[in-house]
């Protein structure tokens, strides 16, 4: 984990770091979100849309080789003219301490609806995309991802 | 952490009408405010959290990015050419500070 590195461990320090890792497991329902949390997160970025299954690529890998840096591109299918674009991506995750990771605001001048960037998973979760178009309707691609090594650190 | 540096690879040439690949990275630790310090007090939040790519003035992509991006974050996007001039990348942290990044793309 990249979080660890340049830093003096302590024996007390990595005992403390321990136990705040064992009252997180204890405790999951402080700690961590829920998919039920990630929907209403979700609802409230979407405004209330239903989303519909298509026209959105998410491409992450099943299993993260690293849960603090794991790379997530999502493409969706769209001509982004002024008439006809993708206004907005949101990207998910149902398992981190905060459903949120990213919204991407695009206009015709992106030229194309493609981004890619490094996200934190915290455990094995799904992750979802969402594509808001320009008419207004919503398209979502979801993955599981799973995770051996979480990247939230604590 | 030290003054966040900005990487960055841009085109410096591009056709009228084509789309190009920008990418971006920042040296930031995104720290995200869950984790705790060796004497276990909390470490206090401090991303960036918006994103904003202009070209010419106007803007191409702007971004939210919340506690889940990753350390040092690096990110691709797309934008399409249209006129000679400065793109400009611009990271917003939480503390107010304002990192910024410009490179000329000349369009023919």
């Amino acid at each position: 984990m990249t979080q660890m590195q340049g830093r003096a461990w302590s024996r007390r320090g990595v005992l403390a770091v321990a136990g705040a890792g064992a009252v997180a497991l204890t405790i999951p329902a402080t700690g961590r979100a829920t998919p039920q949390e990630a929907d209403d997160f979700a609802r409230k970025l979407l405004g209330g849309a239903a989303a519909k299954a298509g026209k959105v690529q998410l491409i992450v890998k099943d299993v993260a080789e690293s849960g603090a840096n794991e790379p997530v591109r999502v493409v969706v299918d769209s001509p982004m003219t002024a008439a006809d674009h993708v206004k907005a991506i949101h990207v998910v995750a149902d398992g981190n301490p905060f459903p949120g990771v990213s919204s991407w605001f695009l206009t015709p001048k992106s030229g194309k609806a493609d981004v890619a960037f490094r996200m934190r998973l915290a455990k094995t979760q799904v992750v979802r995309a969402y594509a808001v178009m320009s008419d207004g309707s919503v398209w979502l691609a979801s993955q599981e991802v799973k995770v051996t090594i979480g990247g939230c650190g604590g | 952490m030290s003054t966040p540096s900005i990487k960055t690879r841009i085109p410096a040439k591009a056709k009228k009408g084509e789309v190009i690949e920008i990418k971006a990275q920042i040296t930031h630790d995104m720290e995200t405010g869950q984790r705790k310090d060796a004497g276990g007090m909390p470490l206090a939040r401090r991303i960036i959290k918006k994103f904003v790519c202009t070209w010419n003035g106007e803007v191409v992509i702007s971004a939210d990015w919340h506690t889940a991006m990753s350390a040092n974050p690096l990110v691709t996007f797309t934008a399409l050419a249209e006129k000679s001039g400065p793109i400009k990348l611009t990271f917003h942290d939480d503390n107010g500070e304002i990192y910024e990044a410009v490179a000329e793309v000349a369009v023919e």
